[in-house]
């Protein structure tokens, strides 16, 4: 885990880095400060449980492991990317860790995990579904609908809300009636607990037994992380809602450092290691840098496949750019 | 071959596909002991039980959601919105979500998804400003989602078959109009419609009536009165909205070269406008005559009253003086 609260750190400076010299356009929003909560959760789940997040999407790509040059590679745009340059650092997705994408619309993602939750208990699959999202989430009206619907049918889903106390630059009072995102879950009689999301520790126990009562067919759970990013909100972010006193305070609770103290207090392990292992990601975070700058582009003669599973008219002006049909391994049609 | 209307068509289609496949369900507002508020639902929930017929909370936004996130972890639903006025809150879900997960993943996931909605108006059948409307012209606006309409139970069975097996989403617009109006026959067993592909409801020389939905009968119904004329109008039922039948169009549009496109949506910005294009574009050395176009006015939804809603939707006659119009070029 603290390996990987590394990693995070470490790609996400690269990566802002790499943003200062333009060579990642867009936007990009760090999760720098947040690693505990991502790694705490991902590391109490399985490993198959489908995941769910919000757009500061990094740290649960490489906490679910997701291949690092392959992340990287998508915030530069690249053909080798994880969504192959189609959804750059908002939008990562990986099917085969089980990673069902960071989503851009605030919220839009929350249904969409209780319906897969609906199809895991459907189907009687011990998944769990993990939704992540932030406390800027929870003023939208589709964070409601979701969370009343998991409760009304019990579906196994954990709601974890990473409570930064900002939505993008409002603070949490001009943003919520409630200081404590665990009353939220309240309406919906849906058990619900809060926990320090700075604390990796913390963060696991809580989600493991969020899972097991989920996975126990107990129904949804909610969790609160408490937690804080370092940065602005995206890298266009003067930070004019808050003062750097208070950037301090949450600094001095770092994760990381944290942990490694810990670690190193119960003698798992010793100072030279953690220093060997942040020297380590740094020189493999050098490689991924590179091999993501060297990447092609993708193809613009791609640029109109897999949009559907069979397209219909080839003469269509979707398909005019030269590109040809496409293979479509969904194309059967079932009952043929 | 059995004798339906439309409505009947769609729960026994519904009820059909449910026995043949166990990863469809169907949710929505009062679908399951109510049947759904037009009976298109009538017996699944007696017949499939809670988990397969879910009564929704009043959520359309949530139900299309909860849908897709299902349709992505394996099932087939089929998400009735109770009338189409109210599937404005679920929009986010489809556009934003629904129509790019292909994309996004590269194929990696898909979204069989059906929505399935109630639309349009005329007399007894609309409730006014929100239980009347004909949005097609939005959902058709955005690659990576499907649109289909029948206008007889024949295609209803066979467009419904074909949106709960197609491996991308479709929206399924039913004209409340047509739901009981009159029955036709219902092939038996597996009568799959293609998405994609319309038909030619009236064949005909002079001129071409482009159309689809309930407006297709009205568009027959004015061809008939030119036949004594001798005007010889074919009508085209498009079936699906997006993507549209191309090749259909410009073969009858280059035979008759004379173009009317007519459909009960907002003119401005609609389906009409996006078949008059391909005319253009395709058949321009073939045409006598401008292609034109009929449709709703520049009025944001039906009005209540019935010699305010008379105004709103074409009938027969409106079609026919266009069609005059037309053939006189």
């Amino acid at each position: 885990m603290y390996r990987q609260m590394v990693l995070i750190r470490h790609f996400e400076e690269h990566a802002a880095e790499a943003y200062a010299q333009a060579k990642i356009g867009g936007f990009l929003h760090l999760y720098i400060g947040e690693e505990a909560v991502a790694v705490g959760a991902l590391a109490a789940a399985r490993p198959t449980d489908p995941l769910l997040t919000h757009y500061r999407d990094h740290g649960y790509a490489l906490a679910r492991g997701c291949d690092p040059t392959r992340c990287m590679a998508e915030l530069f745009g690249r053909a080798t990317g994880l969504s192959r340059g189609r959804g750059g650092s908002m939008h990562l997705a990986d099917r085969s860790r089980h990673f069902w994408g960071g989503h851009a619309i605030v919220g839009s993602h929350i249904p969409i995990g209780t319906g897969m939750a609906y199809a895991a208990k459907y189907h009687r699959r011990e998944d769990v579904v993990l939704e992540f999202f932030g406390d800027g989430a929870t003023g939208n009206g589709i964070f409601h609908e979701g969370l009343n619907m998991a409760a009304l049918w019990k579906v196994p889903v954990v709601f974890i809300c990473e409570n930064n106390l900002y939505g993008m630059g409002a603070t949490l009072a001009e943003e919520s009636p409630v200081k404590d995102m665990v009353i939220r879950a309240e309406g919906y009689t849906m058990p619900a607990r809060q926990c320090d999301g700075m604390d990796v520790l913390a963060v696991y126990e809580t989600v493991q037994a969020a899972c097991a009562h989920a996975r126990g067919g107990n129904g949804p759970f909610f969790v609160e992380c408490l937690t804080y990013r370092f940065r602005g909100h995206s890298m266009a972010d003067p930070e004019l809602y808050r003062d750097k006193e208070e950037v301090q305070r949450w600094r001095a609770l770092d994760p990381i450092p944290r942990f490694g103290a810990r670690l190193v207090a119960e003698r798992l392990c010793t100072e030279r290691e953690l220093t060997a292992i942040n020297e380590q990601v740094e020189q493999e975070m050098l490689q991924v840098v590179a091999a993501a700058d060297a990447a092609p582009v993708p193809d613009p003669a791609t640029v109109a496949e897999m949009i559907y599973a069979n397209p219909i008219d080839p003469a269509a002006p979707v398909m005019a750019l030269g590109a040809a049909p496409p293979p479509a391994p969904a194309a059967v049609l079932l009952g043929e | 071959m059995a004798e339906l209307t439309l409505v009947e068509t769609v729960r026994t289609t519904l009820a059909e596909e449910m026995r043949r496949d166990d990863r469809v369900i169907v949710l929505g507002e009062d679908v399951g002991v109510k049947g759904g508020v037009f009976g298109a639902t009538q017996g699944l929930h007696q017949e499939f039980g809670d988990d397969r017929v879910i009564d929704s909370p009043l959520a359309e936004s949530g139900i299309v959601g909860v849908a897709i996130g299902a349709a992505m972890a394996g099932l087939r639903p089929v998400a009735e919105i109770q009338f189409v006025d109210f599937i404005p809150p679920a929009i986010d879900q489809l556009l934003s979500e629904a129509a790019k997960i292909r994309y996004r993943s590269n194929n990696d996931w898909s979204c069989p998804l059906v929505v399935r909605a109630p639309c349009g108006g005329g007399v007894h059948v609309h409730g006014a400003l929100y239980h009347s409307q004909s949005l097609e012209a939005i959902f058709a606006h955005v690659p990576g989602l499907k649109v289909v309409m029948p206008s007889t139970p024949a295609d209803a069975k066979g467009l419904l078959l074909a949106a709960m097996r197609d491996p991308d989403p479709v929206c399924y617009f039913e004209h409340k109009a047509l739901y009981r109006a009159f029955k036709g026959e219902v092939p038996e067993g597996d009568e799959v419609v293609p998405i994609g592909r319309g038909r030619i409801a009236r064949p005909g020389r002079d001129a071409t009536c482009i159309t689809y939905g309930a407006t297709v009968h009205e568009a027959v119904a004015a061809a008939l009165r030119l036949a004594p004329d001798g005007i010889e109008v074919e009508v085209v039922d498009l079936r699906t909205i997006r993507p549209l039948d191309r090749a259909l169009i410009v073969e009858s549009a280059r035979r008759t070269g004379k173009v009317l496109v007519a459909h009960e949506a907002n003119l401005v910005g609609g389906v009409g406008a996006e078949v008059a294009a391909i005319v253009a574009e395709e058949c321009f050395d073939a045409l006598d005559g401008p292609v034109m176009r009929i449709g709703g006015p520049e009025i944001p939804a039906i009005p209540f009253a019935e010699s305010l809603a008379a105004v709103y939707c074409l009938g027969p006659d409106r079609i026919e003086a266009a069609l005059r119009r037309l053939v006189a070029y």
